[in-house]
């Protein structure tokens, strides 16, 4: 092998050659670049999903959309709104009783994450966003019958008015409570559903008694 | 001291022949770490006759026991660690709560249904619900005794949840750590049969507990008498399910420490549901005094209606 020891690569050959990736030439990656579309596309997107969700929690049926492609778009919007409409209306009285906005979303924010906390320790194979996802969306019926509450208020704060906000509210608090169920209920170990469910029960309870207890000054 | 040992369980239990019957049960060893013993008392109190489920409940417990010993090695910065103090099913919780509410004379809650499986589960979700419960119940049952009066709005009183929050959670955790590191204390010193761990200790106040729920719901009822027997009758029941947990563990300490450690649990279960019961809910049929109208010639005139 002594002719080898010969053979050496000298600097001043040049290396030829193509080392660019031909891009679009390949139709899936068009699909996932998304930089390039009007932001109006990006918006409407994400917006149809969240209505898409929030079509599913009305009628819940056991879909693994709402699971699958989790956002926290519509809890957001549904928390605040529920927040801001909790708020008595007389900005400058301290005494109003109720709960302040900060308050409302602290429990819906970490009653969710303590009962996904909770799930998931008993054994749930559902993913932490994806138990908040479904929390906070089933939240949407009792938004509604939130926004019931204060109209029959507007209209007056009798006996009348408040049997037709408890039938509204206990209405909506066990469809939200069915729904909710509905979702995560397949997620857990057989043995321990009602493990799961109660919390959520309570959590929903907490939020339809503040929705209930809402009077205005 | 197998004698005195097998003397003291037959106190503590009808089924003292059945111990007799077994005498390498009642084997302990000093040296042994503290899960050991607990092994072997697990097994001593069920009689074999009327309650077969709890014998076979007890070979169960002894596998738990050494899978609940593998499973707990897990370092706590791990998730499954935590994992393994919800390792309970629904109708285990269910079988607790009972436990705690119907307390049978003589039988341990830890030793009969904790069996080595502390659960927080029980602790966190029945202080959870005795906290709303006692807010929303307070709250009804103001709004019932002021019902009519004029000077009357009806506020939500939501602040009050955050108090009732921090009194409950901080009464279940706080004095089961004191009662642990006073009991640690106390071993140290006096060499004591029962030995309990903190998390059973948080387990038994947690599920002690549960009895207050349908009393704040029935403290709605505004009548003083009623409110003061259901007082009574729920610190009683939660209060033998305490005293019959802790009684064995001080007994065999100086007399007077030993009652003392047990007055002061009873004592402090009391201050909480007494506390409860004043803040939340108030006195009914008390008439607030109108405020005092100034007369135009310079007199006060104070007003009460009766």
């Amino acid at each position: 092998f002594s002719g080898l020891a010969d053979v050496s690569i000298t600097e001043d050959i040049p290396v030829e050659g193509e080392i660019t990736v031909p891009v679009g030439s390949h139709s899936p990656d068009e699909d996932f670049s998304t930089l390039d579309e009007p932001v109006r596309d990006t918006i409407m997107r994400d917006l149809k999903a969240v209505g898409k969700k929030f079509v599913h929690v009305m009628y819940p049926k056991k879909s693994s959309a709402l699971l699958r492609d989790w956002d926290l778009w519509g809890p957001l919007v549904l928390c605040v709104s529920l927040a801001l409409m909790l708020q008595g209306g007389s900005a400058d009285s301290k005494d109003d009783g109720g709960p302040q906005f900060a308050e409302v979303f602290v429990i819906i924010w970490f009653g969710a994450v303590v009962i996904t906390l909770n799930s998931k320790l008993l054994g749930g194979t559902i993913s932490f966003f994806q138990s908040l996802c479904v929390l906070g969306y089933c939240v949407l019926p009792l938004t509604v019958a939130m926004l019931v509450c204060r109209l029959v208020l507007l209209a007056g704060s009798g006996t009348v008015s408040f049997v037709i906000r408890l039938i509204v509210v206990v209405a909506m608090f066990g469809w939200s409570t069915l729904a909710s169920t509905a979702f995560l209920a397949d997620s857990q170990p057989p043995n321990r559903k009602a493990l799961v469910v109660y919390p959520i029960f309570l959590f929903y309870f907490v939020i339809s008694w503040m929705i209930l207890t809402f009077t205005p000054q | 001291i197998a004698s005195l040992i097998m003397y003291l369980f037959a106190e503590f239990d009808d089924a003292a022949n059945l111990l007799a019957a077994n005498p390498d049960a009642t084997t302990i060893s000093i040296d042994e770490p503290v899960e050991i013993p607990k092994n072997q008392h697990g097994r001593l109190p069920e009689p074999g006759r009327e309650e077969d489920d709890e014998l076979l409940g007890t070979d169960d417990s002894d596998k738990t026991e050494l899978l609940a010993g593998q499973k707990k090695s897990a370092p706590f910065w791990t998730f499954e660690y935590y994992q393994t103090f919800f390792d309970v099913d629904t109708y285990q919780v269910l079988d607790r709560i009972k436990g705690s509410v119907f307390p049978v004379p003589g039988k341990n809650f830890v030793r009969l249904y904790i069996r080595s499986n502390p659960d927080l589960y029980g602790p966190f979700w029945i202080c959870a619900t005795l906290v709303f419960t006692i807010a929303v119940s307070g709250n009804l049952s103001n709004f019932f005794i002021h019902l009519g009066k004029p000077t009357y709005h009806y506020v939500p009183e939501f602040r009050k949840v955050s108090i009732a929050a921090t009194t409950i959670y901080a009464y279940a955790w706080l004095v089961p750590l004191a009662l642990w590191g006073f009991l640690m204390w106390r071993n140290s010193k006096v060499m004591n049969i029962v030995s309990y761990s903190f998390l059973e200790i948080v387990c038994v106040y947690g599920y002690s507990l549960f009895i207050y729920i349908p009393t704040a719901i029935l403290w709605i009822i505004p009548q003083k008498v009623v409110r003061w027997v259901l007082v009574t009758f729920s610190l009683c029941l939660s209060g033998s399910v305490l005293v019959m947990t802790f009684w064995p563990a001080v007994r065999d300490d100086n007399r007077r420490i030993a009652l003392a450690t047990v007055g002061t649990i009873v004592l402090l279960h009391a201050l909480l549901a007494v506390g409860c019961l004043a803040y939340f809910f108030d006195a009914p049929e008390v008439d607030f005094p109108v405020p005092i109208i100034p007369a135009h010639n310079g007199t006060t005139v104070i007003t009460k209606s009766q």
